[in-house]
């Protein structure tokens, strides 16, 4: 792991045509922590996030993976540095089956590289991955059709998707949204045997309770500002965060 | 010459622009690319011929019916066919596509073809500005033109309704969640741009004579100077007509009307090379769906 | 085992034996109908990789064009313009192309509606390439059955190729493309050299059919370039079924002599190309191709268990 932080941002700014959505974002990550991000909605997370993953360009503000310049940068170029993410919104492709899903973040060039030029066997592959994030084998759940699976498994094969690229930084946006408390308790394994895998991780969520049990660190964000930074418990207590999550007193 | 390829430039400008401006406005509202546009302009032509020439319907209610007759089309368009696949890119294009060109085969079938089929210039009389013949039904179309956008932008800026399709055209979902029904706006969006086309029809049909050809010719137009232009943008259409209006005239004068076609594509090309969204183009890609 | 492979030997067979028994004219419908369905299965593959284009013409024409003045004015055989047509022909088109391809789809439509149209206008207007009249005088193919059995081959080879091609792994990122392009990019994925490969692909095929029938007709002039190209194939693929390139030569096997037989009734044909369109697109997506498909695969029959 080299020296240095792993993610810099400074200066981020991004205005939509009007709408401020994010104004001086400032952070930094080292490699193997876990950031969580908080923040009421349409806060900014998720477009601090685009930003990062170049799906959205900055007005202002320089991003630094790595020591190397990724501001403005083509996202799947990005991604091919080594930075992965999922969706809020999950969308599989439906009719194909869970692993057929995996074939195309299997086809990107960074597995390629990493597979030292060959793809191997794609469908083994997708199989091996699945199972790693929870899609029992002898269940053959892998093998339905996307538009068949519970919620639960639609986010462990987002997650999948992720991993497959071997990402050093991954960022997931919402991964515990719309899952039941068992779900969730299935899925923080996973998260934890990235972390154990060295990936560094940034985690935006609502679901702060299961959030806090599994950051080393916390930024909330309101307005497209970043409100408060530090430990789980220190953040919470902050008057600026209460009254962004519940209002003024 | 100068003055009047100036003069002529300027009208050349103003006919492209009320080409455009309907099929420009359907998408900038609802995101439905109205395939169909050309043969909606001449559709409204021939209903306008046929009340004035065989119902003998006086001129001026011949053109207030066929410009409802196409609205009506339109609406009715949108409603039986549209509907079904909105959303979906592919069959919009293409169903709007069928229908525009099972119109116009139509009419060409019928016979509908001759020196003839011609509507009549409202006002008799032509002009000399500096040393050019100008008549005034050209003057008309310039007038008109003026009055149809200072019209659009009021109507967009200061009704109820206007705004609901500006609302609409920024922030599809925000505006759902205030209560302004898509589909309804998606069907006022497509009748709105085909009564576009039927007044545009009206005013510069009496230039020359109505064919089916004419519909893909307006089909054209249009489309290129909304690629110029920017799709959704009605600034950018009026500068692209602008430019394309005055470089076709300065062409045709100064260097054989033979090239203008030429013009018009080789400044497609340039913007598709240098700002492919258009000039006023808010086409980014990523950036609408994230 | 003859449940698999019947359906795939009937037009096989089809192809390469019917134009045996078939006279003259019939057998210049023949070739209409592979060009034809080269052009459907050139439109169905942009169609699945999320380009909707409504100038096949566009590929035609310039296919057509190179292989008429690469014969007509450097003497090249017609063995020798028809690849080189095809190659160049599809890097033209795919140049001409590449900036629309980062825009929305409905670009891409327009786009390719008017390059053709103006084509037509610029080629008799400034009578470059024979202008109006043409080139003509262009070398015929060796012989008659290489002609038809040339096109029946690449044909064949298209259709079998291709949806080998589009089945694979390499296929789904192409529809992947089409379906949610967002996913795609975040697997690293660079979408706009795909659309590209895809547009390549598609702008080759449609250079062949024009190339070839340049070569059929021993002439080209400005009608390569109408709208009749750039509508027949749509609705082909539309009425046989999109998404199979199967499809897409079955409808090109019924409306292309279907328009033959109808060709009594002048312009009232595409007409009804119009309305089959909407009537397909909106009633019957899924086309006569997967309909069949489905019947086929509904047949009840004993299959042996091992």
């Amino acid at each position: 792991m080299g020296a240095g932080p792993i993610l810099e941002v400074t200066g981020l700014y991004k205005n939509f045509g009007g709408v401020q959505a994010i104004s001086d974002l400032n952070f930094i990550l080292n490699p193997g922590e876990l950031l969580g991000v908080i923040g009421p909605n349409g806060s900014g997370k998720t477009t601090a996030v685009n930003l990062i993953t170049g799906f959205v360009k900055p007005t202002e503000g320089e991003i630094l993976f790595k020591g190397e310049a990724i501001t403005g940068m083509a996202p799947h170029k990005i991604v091919r540095r080594g930075i992965s993410r999922t969706f809020q919104m999950v969308k599989p492709f439906y009719q194909l089956p869970a692993f057929k899903n995996m074939i195309i973040p299997l086809y990107s060039p960074r597995v390629k590289k990493m597979r030292g030029g060959k793809y191997g066997d794609r469908d083994a592959v997708a199989l091996d991955l699945l199972e790693e994030v929870g899609f029992e084998r002898d269940s053959m759940v892998a093998f339905k059709s996307a538009g068949a699976l519970p919620q639960g498994y639609l986010k462990r094969l987002e997650l999948a998707k992720a991993i497959a690229l071997n990402p050093e930084l991954m960022i997931l946006d919402e991964l515990f949204s719309g899952l039941s408390l068992a779900e969730v308790a299935g899925i923080v394994p996973i998260i934890e045997k990235l972390r154990f895998q060295g990936k560094t991780l940034i985690m935006i969520e609502h679901r702060l309770k299961e959030l806090f049990r599994i950051a080393d660190r916390v930024l909330v964000l309101n307005y497209g500002q970043k409100i408060a930074e530090g430990d789980a418990s220190q953040v919470m207590d902050r008057p600026e965060v209460k009254k962004a999550y519940l209002g003024a007193e | 010459m100068l003055l009047g390829t100036l003069v002529y430039g300027l009208i050349n400008s103003v006919v492209l622009a009320l080409m455009a401006m309907g099929f420009n406005l359907t998408f900038g509202i609802s995101g439905v690319a109205n395939f169909a546009y050309g043969a909606m302009y001449i559709f409204s032509a021939y209903a306008c011929w046929i009340l004035a020439n065989i119902f003998h319907f006086p001129f001026w209610i011949a053109i207030m019916a066929s410009i409802l007759f196409t609205t009506l089309l339109g609406s009715l368009m949108y409603r039986f066919v549209l509907l079904r696949v909105r959303g979906q890119v592919l069959s919009e294009v293409i169903a709007t596509f069928g229908i525009g060109l099972a119109i116009l085969e139509l009419f060409r079938h019928l016979g509908f073809i001759g020196f003839e089929y011609t509507l009549p210039v409202f006002i008799d009389h032509s002009f000399m500005i500096a040393d050019t013949y100008v008549d005034m039904q050209r003057i008309l179309i310039v007038v008109a033109g003026a009055l149809l956008v200072a019209g659009l932008w009021v109507f967009t800026h200061h009704t109820a309704l206007g705004l609901a399709f500006r609302g609409i055209a920024q922030d599809e979902r925000t505006a759902l969640t205030l209560g302004i029904d898509s589909d309804w706006i998606g069907m006022l969006s497509v009748a709105f741009g085909c009564g576009l086309a039927a007044v545009a029809a009206v005013v510069i049909i009496p230039l020359g004579s109505i064919s089916p050809g004419e519909g893909y010719e307006v089909l054209i137009k249009a489309l290129a100077v909304c690629i110029i232009g920017g799709l959704g943008s009605t600034g950018g259409v009026i500068v692209a007509s602008v430019i394309v209006g005055f470089a076709e005239r300065f062409t045709d004068t100064y260097i054989g009307s033979h090239w203008t076609m030429i013009v018009s594509l080789a400044a497609i090309l340039i913007v598709l090379a240098v700002k492919p969204s258009g000039l006023f183009g808010k086409q980014k890609e990523l950036d609408e769906r994230i | 085992m003859l449940y698999l492979s019947a359906p795939r030997l009937v037009p096989v067979l089809g192809f390469l034996l019917l134009p045996i028994f078939l006279n003259a004219y019939w057998q210049k419908v023949f070739l209409s109908v592979a060009v034809f369905g080269l052009l459907a299965i050139s439109w169905d593959i942009l169609a699945q990789s999320g380009m909707i284009s409504l100038g096949q013409a566009l590929f035609f024409g310039v296919g057509a064009y190179a292989a008429g003045t690469l014969n007509h004015y450097f003497g090249w055989h017609p063995l020798v313009t028809l690849p080189l047509a095809s190659i160049f022909g599809g890097l033209i088109c795919t140049g001409v192309l590449l900036p629309v391809l980062r825009l929305r789809g409905v670009y891409f439509s327009m786009v390719t509606l008017i390059i053709p149209l103006m084509l037509v206008r610029i080629v008799e207007a400034t009578k470059v390439f024979g202008g109006t009249e043409g080139l003509s005088g262009i070398d015929a193919l060796p012989s008659h059955w290489l002609e038809i059995y040339l096109v029946a081959l690449v044909l064949l080879g298209a259709l079998f190729g291709f949806r080998r091609m589009m089945d694979s792994d390499y296929g789904l990122v192409l529809k992947g493309i089409a379906d949610n392009d967002r996913s795609v990019i975040n697997a690293g994925i660079n979408i706009y050299w795909f659309k590209a490969q895809a547009l390549f692909i598609s702008s080759s095929i449609g250079a062949f059919s024009g190339a070839f029938m340049t070569h059929v007709y021993m002439f080209v002039g400005m009608p390569v370039f109408a709208l009749d190209y750039s509508i027949l194939p749509i609705a082909a693929a539309v009425v046989g079924g999109p998404g199979t390139l199967a499809g897409a030569v079955l409808g090109a096997c019924i409306l292309v002599p279907l328009s033959e037989i109808l060709r009594g009734i002048g312009g009232l044909r595409i007409v009804l190309y119009g309305l089959f369109l909407v009537v397909f697109i909106v009633g019957l997506p899924e086309g006569i191709f997967h309909f069949i498909q489905r019947k086929y695969h509904q047949f009840e029959r004993w299959v042996e268990v091992d």
